[in-house]
């Protein structure tokens, strides 16, 4: 496993083109583009303000760099660099910005989300979508980029358009069953979207492309419902995560459930491997007395080692006493993914912060459990194979396949917390995000990683 | 009156003793007598009859008691004990024969009284003793009584509270109920109060938004725009098309024709799902004819009349199928049939299965038995082999000890002592080889010794002879010349000096163990050699007088060694004057003496060759 240099970064917008040529990161309100394998600057762009986001166009063509603030959006063009477009939303406002799955549109909502607004790149043409909704998730495109779903809320109710995103031409309309509608996601087919309603109730619903309400699913009632959801690679299951603490899996022929995941703080199968990060203090040399390090509880020290240890069950993992008092307690799953082979699903339950619970979806059972020492800040699928990268807000990078797991000190002078990772499509690399570097991790190839991993003591 | 007093005798000898008694009573106290007659004349008692007949019948009155008597009896039933008289006037004669039998009858029916009086006692003991047992019975049975009935109470109040716990429970139970609905009200209420305000707070906010869309967007604001340097061409490389209603149509169409591609794909999946199934099934099913077909001779002979048939209905079903290819019929068909065979062949499996479980089981269970037994009674007599051996073994050594015991005591020889020795246990053996490679090297030693001596006694031989020829010369001299006297002795006593440094330090040493030595022995061997070496060699240091007493200590020593452990001997070739001591406690008391000699020839050894070497 090798390390580049760091860059400059800030906000963490660092991202790679989808042809994976490029990488884009953003300083301050300059914009940087890379090559992926030399580390070179192509291009260097600067925008009127600090940049607040950004998004590769599908094609890679372009950019976009959104300043919120200024209500404004800034298009680049990698072919040609002295073409340049700038939106400007006026009083309007802006509080998001996206591409559409053609790279020739911009979608822009405005403040209090009054509309959203589709700039072409192609005509003059601008056309605007009324009563979009204020949800965490209100605009899905379909994978291959044909259509795309918005969450709209009238009169108190909510609906759904799919439009045609060739022509935003509006193809269905309808309402759901939802009291507050908060996600919407395309299957990766595109043939089935899942709707799901506020925390407040668990439910769940399920139309068809041409509007139809295919299934509704609750689980319970009363109680805090839906947190995460996430579709398998294959469309043919449907994980929803809910406050309860379980990960309920549909299936895509009856979408009933066929089983549910429970996250207990106590694992007592002795078939799971439980994969505990433990801290070693830097292995001394003969004759050097081991003193107690300065500021040894202020955090994982950059000298100290960690390595995973498979710990004995039963284990109790460090579970989080949420306080129910508040809004938005840290319980239930919030984080689902699916790796790319649909054959494994990793979660995390937010009161049991540290811990990343992998299931296998062949055998539909817990897999393994990995127990960081800090609580998990993200995690993300190898795009080419099962394999999980972790993160944990330390200068570490912990990696995961079947066949064990590994941590990785990221080197480099200070200590380099890994806020955020983003893997490279081929899967052979990774961004790791800290908060105003970059650094690129590149793995070896798939053999000396597992030969690696064994000799880690990974089960085989 | 002669007749009466015949009477009275025959009645003596009849009724013997009693009456004896009685009149010996009657004599006795004749006081008393009156008393009692009028007693017991008034109150006539069968029980009473001796008493009565004693007060009764005096001297005076025979004839009244007589017929008095005769009354009695006669009321009683008894025959007259008058005669028949013959005459009225006459006198009535007592009739004896009468009076006995009368007598008799009485007497036999006393002892018929008697007896029945004492059944009537001991039934009335035992009635009363049962009289007692069932009041006691009666006592307890009140007290279980009271105690049941205290417990009944006791229950029933038990009861009571707990039916007014259970009652209070139902109570709590229904306000809890009611408290669950209330709050299950509540929260509904609240719930639509809830979207109720979130409505109302909707259309506010929408109707702010509206407001808000107006006045932002419809006046013409400038800034809302776009500043591009140039339009970029689409994507797929077409112009854009007007949105007409044919466009519409063929979204629709696109998305039915998506939506359709999906289903029949998922179809194509099913349909090979199917397929796969039913090709394992197939399989199965082959799978489990074959398997069940070869048992279908022998189950048949035995017993299972109906699986067989069962069995050749499924042949003859496979065989339809195989035949007709029903696979790729649709399942509606076919289902029934081959659900139905499906399960038939199953059961017949299911069957054949169990049977075969059973079987072996069964026959687990005997061979396991079985083996368990063979074993076990192999081991016991493993056991008692073993025993036997380690009994005959254990008396082998025991004759084998006493042999060598009796033959120790017997024989003193040395030599057959080491013999017998060397058919000793082997331990014996690999210490007696380790002693003898002792006993060689110190031996070795010896020799070496000798051989010093040996050069010792050549030098004192010459010295010797320098000596005599000196003192011939001296004899010479003096013979010639008297006077020179004084200045041959000094000559003399230098000659002495330079002996002696040998002897010197051996007596030294001689000495410095004389105190170890003395309680245990006086009279050694070596220093008395010694003392005869050293005194002996300026007398007359013969070389073979010399070698003898040499051979003669080593003789000693080594039959003495070899009854040392080689624990004691080590550490005395290594350091010999430390250890001596401990030499002088451990060696027994009847080798005591060769050990000195040992251990002082080792001393001897040790200086000698100090000596010798420079």
């Amino acid at each position: 496993m090798n390390f580049s240099e760091v860059f400059k970064l800030s906000s963490l917008l660092c991202k790679f083109s989808p042809d994976g040529k490029y990488l884009a990161s953003c300083v301050q309100y300059r914009l940087v583009v890379r090559d992926v394998n030399t580390l070179q600057i192509l291009q260097l762009y600067t925008c009127l303000d600090q940049i607040q986001h950004i998004e590769w166009s599908a094609d890679s063509l372009f950019i976009l760099c959104a300043m919120y603030k200024r209500g404004l959006v800034q298009v680049w063009s990698l072919e040609q660099p002295e073409w340049h477009c700038k939106i400007d939303e006026g009083s309007a406002g802006l509080v998001a910005s996206c591409w559409s799955p053609d790279g020739r549109h911009i979608l822009n909502t405005t403040e209090f989300h009054l509309r959203i607004t589709v700039w072409s790149l192609c005509t003059k043409s601008v056309s605007y979508i009324k009563y979009p909704k204020a949800c965490l998730q209100g605009i899905t495109f379909t994978r291959d980029g044909r259509y795309m779903a918005l969450a709209e809320r009238r009169d108190c109710k909510d609906y759904v358009s799919i439009f045609v995103c060739s022509d935003w031409q509006l193809l269905r309309h309808f309402d759901t069953d939802t009291q507050d509608l908060t996600g919407i996601e395309w299957a990766p087919n595109g043939c089935v979207l899942a709707v799901w309603d506020s925390c407040l109730e668990y439910k769940i619903l399920l139309y068809s492309l041409d509007g139809r309400l295919l299934s509704a699913y609750r689980a319970y009632e009363w109680s805090l419902g839906i947190k995460s959801v996430a579709w398998s690679p294959s469309s043919q299951f449907l994980a929803v995560g809910s406050y309860d603490g379980k990960v309920r899996i549909l299936n895509h022929v009856t979408w009933k459930m066929i089983t549910e995941f429970g996250h207990p703080a106590t694992i007592n199968n002795p078939k799971i491997v439980v994969y505990k990060e433990a801290e070693k203090s830097p292995q001394l040399g003969l004759g050097c007395l081991s003193f107690p390090p300065p500021g040894a509880g202020a955090g994982p020290l950059p000298s100290s080692e960690s390595k995973y240890e498979i710990a004995s069950v039963p284990v109790s993992l460090q579970t989080l006493k949420p306080v129910t008092d508040r809004a938005n307690p840290k319980i239930g799953i919030g984080m689902l993914a699916f790796s790319p082979d649909s054959y494994f699903l990793a979660t995390r339950n937010d009161n049991i912060p540290n811990a990343v619970w992998v299931w296998d979806i062949q055998k539909l059972r817990l897999f393994a459990v990995l127990e960081q020492l800090s609580p998990v800040r993200t995690f993300q699928w190898d795009p080419q194979q099962p394999r999980l990268a972790i993160c944990t807000g330390g200068s570490r990078l912990y990696l995961w396949s079947p066949a064990g797991c590994m941590s990785v000190q990221v080197p480099g002078e200070g200590d380099f917390a890994v806020l955020s990772l983003c893997w490279h499509l081929s899967g052979d690399s990774m961004a790791l995000l800290s908060k105003d570097h970059v650094c690129l991790c590149f793995l070896e190839t798939e053999a000396s990683v597992s030969t690696a991993c064994r000799q880690l003591g990974g089960p085989t | 009156m002669g007749d009466w007093m015949t009477v009275t005798d025959r009645g003596l000898s009849s009724e013997s003793k009693t009456v004896s008694q009685y009149t010996s009573e009657i004599k006795m106290s004749p006081s008393s007598l009156y008393s009692q007659q009028v007693l017991c004349s008034s109150i006539p008692l069968s029980k009473n009859v001796h008493s009565f007949f004693s007060a009764f019948c005096t001297e005076d009155n025979i004839e009244q008691s007589i017929s008095y008597l005769d009354q009695e009896l006669t009321t009683f039933g008894f025959p007259s004990l008058y005669e028949e008289s013959k005459g009225k006037e006459t006198k009535r004669e007592l009739n004896i024969v009468a009076v006995l039998n009368c007598m008799n009858e009485l007497l036999v029916l006393q002892r018929k009284n008697l007896l029945a009086q004492e059944n009537v006692e001991t039934q009335n003991l035992k009635l009363g003793s049962d009289m007692d047992h069932l009041q006691s019975c009666y006592s307890k049975l009140k007290e279980q009584l009271e105690t049941s009935r205290r417990e009944m109470i006791g229950l029933q109040e038990r009861d009571r509270q707990l039916q007014c716990k259970n009652r209070n429970l139902h109570q709590l139970l229904k306000n809890e109920k009611d408290e669950v609905q209330k709050l299950q009200n509540i929260i509904a209420s609240r719930a639509t109060q809830y979207n109720h305000d979130m409505k109302r707070k909707e259309r506010e906010y929408n109707k702010l938004k509206e407001r808000l869309h107006q006045l932002v967007m419809n006046k013409k604001d400038k800034k809302i725009a776009m500043d591009i340097l140039n339009y970029v061409g689409r994507a797929d490389g077409k112009r854009g098309s007007w949105r007409t209603g044919k466009t519409e149509a063929r979204n629709e169409d696109e998305m039915y024709k998506i939506l359709l591609n999906d289903y029949e794909y998922r179809q194509k999946q099913i349909l090979m799902e199917n397929a796969e199934l039913k090709k394992v099934l197939q399989q199965m099913k082959k799978e489990m004819i074959s398997l069940l077909s070869p048992q279908k001779k022998k189950p048949r002979e035995r017993v299972d009349d109906s699986t067989g048939t069962v069995i050749s209905d499924v042949e003859e079903d496979a065989g339809e199928l195989s035949r007709e290819s029903m696979w790729d019929l649709s399942c509606e068909t076919v289902r029934e049939q081959l659900t139905n065979s499906i399960r038939k062949q199953w059961r017949i499996l299911k069957s054949h299965v169990e049977k075969l479980d059973n079987q072996v089981s069964k026959v687990h269970l005997e061979g396991f038995n079985d083996e368990d037994v063979i074993s076990r009674q192999d081991h016991e007599q493993e056991t008692e082999k073993l025993e036997l051996e380690i009994q005959q073994c254990k008396e082998m050594i025991k004759t084998q000890q006493q042999l060598l015991q009796q033959q120790l005591a017997t024989a003193c020889d040395d030599d057959t002592t080491s013999l017998l020795r060397d058919c000793y246990l082997l331990e014996e053996k690999e210490r007696l080889k380790e002693e003898w490679s002792l006993f060689k090297e110190q031996k070795k030693n010896f020799e070496r010794e000798r051989r010093s001596f040996t050069e010792a006694a050549i030098r004192l031989g010459l010295e010797r002879k320098a000596f005599e020829e000196e003192r011939a010369s001296w004899l010479k001299q003096q013979f010639l010349n008297m006077t020179t006297f004084d200045h041959q002795n000094s000559e003399n006593v230098k000659l002495f000096s330079a002996f002696s440094g040998s002897s010197d330090r051996d007596n030294l040493i001689v000495h410095s163990r004389q105190p170890q030595k003395k309680p245990h022995n006086v009279s050694n061997g070596s220093p008395v050699c010694m003392s005869k070496l050293t005194k002996s060699l300026p007398a007359s240091p013969s070389t073979s007088d010399f070698c003898q007493t040499r051979s003669c200590v080593s003789e000693h020593s080594s039959i003495n060694v070899l009854n040392m452990t080689p624990e004691e001997i080590k550490p005395n070739q290594v350091g010999g004057e430390c250890t001596n001591q401990k030499w002088s406690v451990a060696s027994r008391p009847g080798s005591q003496e060769g050990c000195y000699s040992g251990c002082s020839l080792t001393y001897t050894n040790s200086h000698v060759e100090k000596d010798d070497l420079p």
